[in-house]
């Protein structure tokens, strides 16, 4: 490491972490140009809980995406990039500033059929991906749980899948992408070629940079179809247990917890391991393999459709609800579980969350948040027993509970480690709300403890201490001077950037 | 349980019933933007508040309302170092002497012109913003004056009658967007611009005016009279004849 650098870091004052500068309430008239009042809108998370005023603009060439910064640059605004809007909490806002809606950029650019190499805009989405190249047999190698999220968004935050704990997360299938700079400046990047940045901008919250194209490598598939199994779970050693046994040979493994288990039940659930077809196993891959074959379906048991079902979840989004759903759920699948496998097209495996559309409304006008941390293997087991136990003891049992297993990566901003993550969804009313993000606090300090990391794409309740304990001082001195590089006028900020890294 | 007030503009804040409405804001923990055209007494208002919360809480805009231009480019500044907003109080107002004989054209269309146009002006700026955001509230103060044609300011009482009418027609525009709109008819209040009127009737301090005006605001109440007992007077001075109200020296 050289000197200056050093000094750098040094030079970092212990009280914030602040890279983020931009004049907030001290700070004076820029310039006397206004923005366009017609673009203000109401940005949300995609968790309802959080929101804030932006002015979006959609371009959807890269001349009006150049123009957008010279607006920036002029009004001196600053600019907060946003995809689909799927991150939960605050990263994709960026409140009385610009907000960047990229998700027009939404072409696909180039498809190797032969290779599975496909090179997309960053609005395209999961969806429009997978829909393209599953008839030529391929699959992305990395989804999350919904299909809808942009694929510049996945890069911003390196999204994982069920199968992190072998593919990795989407960065590890990028081959390159190009970057534009807040300045005007346009970089390609890969392992090879300008590499920091490559690193860094994957999972960097579009804090360097927008994307404005992204290469990535795609995965082989022999069928339409996975091989599943469901495994019912007693207890959270179980679910420990079975994921160790699974993890070498399995291609996706994910862990559904009954957040009100208790004593003995304690993080009792349902694991799913799913498995892709050897080639051969399918009989008829041109079948399963169309894009008709994997949708899911519209109604629930060809009646109620499924647009409205939201509406009566609402019923039972609370406590008492959902300990009675998540019981009939946990005893079903004891009664189903006899060792068997069934079959499940991809996309009905993979997208557990587009099941019910509008699902987030039935959790009411407060919204929810979902609490992801990461905890390295070696203290998982006392770090989740702890946070379901605190959450019960608070009064604010999880209503969704995911457990996963992880593996750790090249990028530094990354939030993967080689250990477990437990997500756990909350519901937010007026009334609980300060109780909830105590909560989290408290569940935080365990994490961090342990040694733990956190998402950007989920957190809606970190502090800026939190923020630098997890992702230590080096890298976050190694990131701010990349973004004083990138983006010397500080113009690419976000709710979430200024609340985390703000300064004070 | 209301939604509290977070983040504020309170236009005419430099003295009365609006620097009131400022300093109670800020001691329930809001930030404010007080907004008026004499920048001595901002400066003084926003110091005193400030000193008391320990922090920044109040920030001083130096703008005369009826500089309509610099509204837009002023009002998205002032969303932006507040970094939001959810409430505006307008609590500009000016009621010059008026001699029972005088007829000036030049003095009425000053209180039309502060007291009317200028609240149409800051309340159609959060209108449009309040409307697309889904939430928001409008204050306007206006004042028991406006529910009667009285013999005494009749420029002064059309102002207000013409604000009540507008915060009306806000209203039911825009309460099925999420957005409350309240109008607010304060009695004699202790300020300039009762000084030197003697036998004022329920006479209050502008600090419990304010208290009552905000508490109204949170309740997101349509009108409410300040304090409470005017809306009897109010009632009964409506509900008056005009053979009768030409006589009666109100």
């Amino acid at each position: 490491m050289s000197d200056t650098l050093n000094e750098q870091i040094s030079n970092i004052p212990n009280d914030h972490v602040g890279f983020i500068t931009s004049p907030k309430w001290k700070g004076e008239v820029v310039s006397g140009i206004s923005l366009p009042s017609d673009h203000l809108e109401r940005v949300e998370g995609w968790g309802v809980s959080t929101s804030s005023a932006g002015y979006v603009f959609r371009p959807s060439t890269l001349e009006a995406l150049y123009e957008v910064f010279a607006l920036a640059r002029r009004t001196g605004r600053s600019v907060g990039f946003r995809g689909a809007g799927r991150s939960y909490g605050d990263a994709s806002l960026n409140s009385e500033n610009i907000v960047l809606d990229l998700t027009r950029m939404n072409r696909i650019l180039d498809w190797n059929p032969t290779t599975g190499i496909i090179k997309v805009e960053s609005g395209v989405t999961i969806k429009q991906l997978w829909e393209y190249i599953l008839p030529d047999g391929w699959w992305p190698a990395v989804v999350p749980g919904t299909m809808f999220p942009t694929i510049g968004g996945c890069a911003s935050m390196n999204i994982h899948g069920k199968n992190n704990f072998v593919a990795g997360p989407i960065g590890d299938h990028i081959l390159e992408f190009e970057l534009l700079s807040p300045e005007g400046e346009l970089f390609r990047c890969s392992r090879e070629e300008n590499s920091e940045i490559f690193r860094s901008a994957i999972g960097g919250f579009g804090m360097l940079g927008c994307f404005t194209s992204i290469t990535l490598k795609t995965k082989r598939i022999w069928s339409g179809l996975l091989e599943v199994e469901a495994v019912n779970i007693p207890n959270l050693d179980a679910m420990f247990t079975c994921f160790e046994e699974r993890l070498n040979g399995a291609d996706y493994l994910v862990g559904w917890i009954d957040a009100f288990g208790s004593g003995k039940g304690l993080g009792r659930g349902v694991v799913h391991e799913a498995n892709y077809l050897e080639r051969g196993v399918d009989p008829d891959p041109a079948q399963t393999l169309r894009i008709e074959n994997q949708q899911l379906p519209d109604t629930i048991l060809g009646l109620l459709p499924k647009s409205i079902l939201w509406k009566f979840m609402r019923f039972f989004t609370n406590n008492v609800g959902v300990r009675f759903v998540n019981l009939a759920k946990f005893w079903s699948s004891k009664l189903l579980d006899r060792g068997g496998t069934f079959r499940q097209s991809h996309a009905a495996f993979a997208f557990l969350l587009d099941y019910v559309p509008n699902w987030k409304k039935s959790y009411g006008k407060g919204g929810l948040i979902q609490y992801q941390s990461f905890v390295p293997k070696e203290t998982a087991r006392h770090v989740f027993r702890a946070q379901l136990e605190l959450c019960q003891k608070r009064g604010f049992p999880s209503y969704l509970a995911v457990f996963k297993r992880h593996r750790a990566d090249e990028f530094p901003m990354s939030h993967a480690l080689d250990g477990y993550s437990l997500a756990l969804d909350f519901k937010v009313t007026r009334k609980n709300r300060d109780k909830i993000w105590r909560l989290a606090s408290e569940m935080n300090r365990l994490v961090l403890d342990g040694g733990g990391r956190f998402y950007f794409a989920k957190d809606s309740t970190l502090k800026p201490e939190d923020a630098r304990e997890f992702l230590g001082d080096k890298t976050l001195a190694d990131f701010v001077l990349l973004k004083q590089r990138l983006d010397p006028r500080g113009i690419l900020e976000t709710d979430l950037a200024k609340r985390l890294f703000g300064s004070k | 349980m209301p939604e509290p007030i977070r983040k504020a503009i309170v236009v005419g804040a430099s003295s009365g019933i609006g620097a009131a409405i400022a300093k109670r804001l800020a001691a329930d923990g809001a930030y404010v933007a007080v907004v008026a055209r004499r920048d001595d007494e901002l400066q003084r208002l926003c110091d005193e508040i400030n000193q008391q919360a320990g922090e920044e809480r109040a920030m001083p805009f130096v703008h005369d309302v009826r500089n309509r231009d610099e509204l837009p480019l002023l009002f998205q500044d002032i969303a932006r170092r507040l970094d939001g907003l959810d409430t505006i109080f307008y609590a500009a107002g000016v009621m010059p002497e008026v001699e029972p004989n005088e007829y000036s054209t030049d003095k009425d269309a000053l209180m039309i012109e502060v007291n009317t146009i200028g609240a149409m002006a800051w309340l159609n700026e959060g209108a449009k913003r309040f409307e697309r955001m889904g939430e928001g509230r409008l204050v306007g103060i206006s004042s028991i004056a406006g529910d009667r044609g009285r013999r005494g300011n009749p420029a002064y009482c059309t102002s207000k009658a013409a604000m009540n009418t507008f915060l009306e027609s806000l209203r039911n525009r825009l309460e099925v967007k999420g957005v409350s709109v309240t109008t607010i008819k304060p009695g004699f209040v202790d300020t300039v611009m009762t000084k030197g009127k003697p036998g004022l009737l329920w006479l209050i301090s502008p600090e419990d005016a304010a208290k009552k005006i905000v508490s109204a605001s949170l309740k997101n109440k349509n009108t409410a009279y300040v304090p409470g007992q005017w809306r009897l007077v109010g009632t009964i001075i409506r509900s008056i004849p005009s053979f009768l109200f030409k006589r009666i020296n109100i």
